[in-house]
């Protein structure tokens, strides 16, 4: 598309004044700019927002809404008998966008697939260290270690060969860092000696096309009018007005700058949901806020004394002061939007008087301890300072001393992963790829203590069920397994599980079609508006 | 400041010779110009390489490793970090970090964003456009308001005018920006809807970036509406950043009229019967200037600096936001390229003010 038809095209159409135009332009007001266009080098949820939900497609993709894994640029894949192979067989007559700055000479295949996993896989190539950043993502999901090798079996075949048997593979190829790239435009950027536009003028196989950004002001995309599903995307323009200050947002919503609006102030939400100009829809977020105790070092090493500290967090006050309102209370150390989610679990009933006696039983009298508040704000936990100040009023009622405690957060991160830190920690997570072992044996298994896993809590039980649970295939028998697991991680209690965030998302009422996604990703693929 | 500069002289001749008091004569002549230009252009050098150090140094002292926080809550392998540090190239001692980074500052090379990994030569024009065309739109309103205002409350010293206008002044001054811009959004682009909620231009518009400044660029375009719609996305911005100067140059104004007024010329050109508009508009104020150009000067180096709150609040793409944006993600090159870029605004604007000075009081160039 040239820059003279998009011109033509965006200045008779973008008017949201004339909606009733033929086309239709959806302006979402994005809370904050893009790293860069490349969701390999990123991991960012908003930059994913602006490149990997618009522009590309992953072989696998979580169906929005859910955390259910359904086909896409892949149509269909399956395991070998040992869980060590996975073949996929690829969509036919998918294209890549054709712009400005590239034109596709051939249908997406299987040397696409190869060199989007290649390039942060093979340390020796050319790709691994072109764009001048790193696969941050890649690495964390710890595919280098999982891949042992990718082989093109024919033009639509591809299989990956593992090191060792993961279930959860298939849920990382849903990520945003396996977005699907064109070799054939890597080829020619890298032959042109300019790898870096790899991460500016994208081009992908995905719903929207990019047309162009201005940097901490707007992002517009037009509608790919060759995408492989066949109906969608359902707007003509996708325009991204960066909006970073949430009261602003709202005004803009108010005023039709914009349709649709991202992270509203907590204090805003009651006045939105009575203004029948905005419809707010809102879910848990796949996240958990929680306080790990260090169960290496005493008295926290007894599960009495942990679940006494427990029964006596008023959590409900917690909700209510830090969340106002958008949270909600945890029981378990995955949020309700996971499979395999233990609703069966009743949480610790808040009751001071009888921690005070399970403390006594224990043999536990003067007990002082400190509480790590977080310097930063996170969607599970959005004034740790504040949190921590209630836990030593809950704690002084049941005579524990409590000592808050925070640094710089780099050093938090840091020490506080240490085994012989002392105090307990107020941290969280926000999960990746919606799998529970993303949760469960990042936070809490064996491997994670000295790292990932704050509560330095290295329980064999629970560390042989979730390991179990990685090697199955079958959701069924492993739904059962992480549900046995947090009936464990219950009794034994290593942290107190405070709360879940609720992610709010007001919109105009002409919005049509929007779907909330527990990953907490914006998409608009299957968004219209009304006339 | 104001009390430094003492200025009478050169505006106002009662004799038709020359006014002296005490001094040499002034003379306007090249030579003593050329050379106070020249000694202001030296003292750039040990300050362009004092801000060189010292904005390489500013984001290393501040505590947090980069590497850590850019991996956040999911962490990082110490195969991984050491991995990180070679690529940033962390591993070499600190002063050889420092001579690549002022080698390439001499070659006019910035190094390039860990984040965005684009130039940050290029970033900082792709945005400084936006905060010099808020800025000077500010400035513009701050001075055409602030001036007048100052002069008439001095001359009206005590009486109501002056009152109301220098309460509103310490109202504009303390007022905090945050609540403020906000205020006149709900007011004037929610409830009344005359102005937009924020940004540079109606998202109907669309035309390359030619020049960045969006009053010229929708001119250029030749869209019907479009410079409109600059001109209404740059009124309530404007008016916020404007705030704060707007209230110290009025009173600033005010305070160095005062002091003038007092002097014995202005009571002789009085005397002579002068009409009151010649003795304050021409003769008191060309001398209150001093103070008020310096003042304008600290202000218009401020703003270039970036309006971080301004720019934040009204989705304004300038440069304040990127350099706190990139301090938060520790950023390192583009924290310490562009508050060089800034600093050396900065100074330009001060060798300017110095300049003014120079040609306004003459005795100034001659010290």
């Amino acid at each position: 598309m040239s820059l003279r038809t998009i011109m033509t095209a965006t200045s008779l159409v973008l008017s949201m004044a004339s909606a009733a135009s033929a086309q239709s332009t959806l302006v979402y007001c994005s809370e904050g700019s893009p790293e860069g266009f490349d969701p390999a080098l990123y991991s960012a949820g908003t930059t994913f927002d602006a490149t990997s939900h618009p522009i590309f497609n992953q072989l696998v993709e979580f169906k929005t809404g859910t955390t259910e894994v359904v086909p896409g640029l892949a149509e269909s894949w399956e395991a070998s008998e040992d869980g060590l192979e996975y073949t996929f067989h690829l969509r036919q007559g998918v294209t890549f966008h054709s712009t400005d700055w590239f034109t596709p000479s051939r249908d997406f295949n299987a040397d696409d697939v190869v060199f989007s996993f290649m390039r942060q896989l093979d340390t020796e190539g050319p790709w691994y260290t072109a764009e001048g950043g790193s696969y941050v993502y890649f690495n964390d999901m710890s595919m280098p270690d999982l891949i042992k090798e990718i082989v093109k079996v024919d033009d639509y075949t591809v299989k990956f060969v593992l090191n060792r048997v993961e279930a959860p593979f298939i849920a990382n190829l849903a990520m945003d860092f396996a977005s699907i790239q064109s070799a054939e435009y890597a080829d020619q950027l890298l032959a042109a000696g300019t790898p870096e536009l790899l991460n500016q003028q994208p081009i992908g196989t995905g719903p929207f096309e990019f047309v162009m950004y201005q940097k901490d002001a707007v992002i517009r995309y037009a509608k790919n009018t060759e995408y492989w599903n066949a109906g969608l995307p359902k707007v003509d323009n996708l325009v991204f007005a960066i909006t970073t200050d949430a009261s602003v947002r709202y005004q803009k919503l108010l005023a039709g700058e914009c349709h649709i609006m991202p992270y509203p102030n907590p204090a805003d939400i009651a006045e939105m949901k009575a203004n029948p100009d905005v419809n707010v829809m809102e879910q848990e977020g796949l996240n958990v806020g929680y306080l790990a105790y260090n169960t290496q070092q005493a008295p926290f090493d007894n599960p009495v004394v942990r679940k006494a500290l427990n029964m006596a967090i008023d959590k409900q006050s917690i909700i209510d002061v830090v969340f106002q309102g958008s949270g909600q209370i945890a029981k378990n150390p995955i949020p309700p939007t996971m499979w395999s989610y233990n609703d069966a679990i009743v949480d610790d009933v808040y009751d001071p008087e009888a921690a005070k006696a399970m403390l006594a039983e224990a043999g536990v009298s003067d007990l002082s301890m400190k509480i790590w508040a977080m310097p930063v704000q996170r969607p599970y936990n959005p004034n740790a300072r504040r949190m921590a100040e209630l836990m030593q009023e809950d704690f002084a009622r049941i005579g524990v001393n409590v000592e808050i405690v925070s640094y710089e957060w780099g050093e938090y991160l840091d020490r506080s992963k240490a085994t012989d830190r002392d105090g307990a920690v107020l941290l969280g997570w926000t999960g990746d790829n919606g799998d529970p072992d993303n949760f469960l044996a990042v936070l809490l298994g064996c491997d994670g203590v000295g790292g990932g896993n704050r509560a330095q809590w290295c329980y064999e039980p629970f560390n042989d069920v979730i390991q179990k649970a990685k090697t199955v295939s079958d959701p069924a028998e492993r739904t059962a397994l992480y549900e046995q697991a947090q009936v464990i991680f219950k009794e034994q209690a290593p942290w107190a599980t405070i709360a879940h965030s609720v992610v709010f998302m007001p919109m105009r009422p002409e919005v049509e079609g929007y779907v909330m996604h527990p990953l907490g990703g914006h998409i608009f693929t299957e968004v219209s508006l009304a006339e | 400041m104001g009390g430094a500069v003492r200025l009478h002289g050169p505006a106002f001749r009662v004799t038709g010779k020359s006014n002296r008091r005490g001094d040499d004569p002034p003379r306007m002549t090249r030579g003593p110009m050329l050379r106070y230009f020249l000694s202001k252009l030296l003292t750039f050098v040990p300050t362009f390489l004092g801000v060189t150090l010292v904005s390489f140094a500013f984001i290393r002292v501040l505590p947090g490793d980069p590497i850590i926080v850019m991996a956040g809550e999911r962490g990082v392998s110490p195969e991984r970090y050491a991995e990180l540090v070679a690529q940033f190239g962390f591993d070499r001692p600190i002063y050889v970090q420092f001579w690549d980074y002022f080698t390439g500052v001499l070659q006019g090379d910035l190094g390039q964003s860990f984040v965005t990994k684009r130039p940050v030569w290029d970033e900082f024009f792709s945005l400084f456009p936006a905060t010099l065309e808020l800025s000077t739109v500010a400035i513009t309103i701050a001075v055409l308001l602030g001036i007048p205002a100052g002069v008439i409350a001095a001359t009206q010293r005590g009486k109501l005018f002056d009152r109301l206008l220098m309460s509103s002044a310490l109202i504009g001054y303390s007022m905090p920006i945050f609540w403020w811009a906000l205020l006149l959004i709900i007011v004037f682009s929610g409830n009344l809807g005359w102005t937009p909620v924020s940004g540079r231009i109606d998202l109907m518009f669309y035309f390359p970036n030619t020049t960045g400044f969006m009053l010229i660029d929708s001119l250029l375009s030749g869209q019907k509406g479009a410079f409109a719609s600059a001109v209404s996305h740059l009124v309530l911005p404007s008016i916020v950043l404007a705030t704060i100067p707007l209230a110290v140059i009025a009173r600033q104004t005010r305070s160095a009229m005062l002091e003038v007024l007092s002097e014995d010329y202005i009571r002789t050109a009085r005397a002579k019967g002068l009409a009151p508009i010649r003795v304050n508009g021409l003769h008191a104020l060309r001398n209150a200037l001093i103070p008020v150009i310096t003042v304008i000067g600290l202000m218009v180096g401020t703003l270039l600096a970036g309006a971080i709150l301004t720019e934040t609040i009204f989705s304004w793409p300038g440069i304040g936001k990127w350099m706190v944006d990139s301090i938060f993600r520790r950023d390192y090159p583009v924290v310490q390229g562009g508050l060089l870029l800034v600093a050396v605004m900065v100074m330009v604007v001060n060798l300017i003010v110095d300049l003014l000075y120079g040609f306004i009081n003459p005795k100034i160039r001659k010290r």
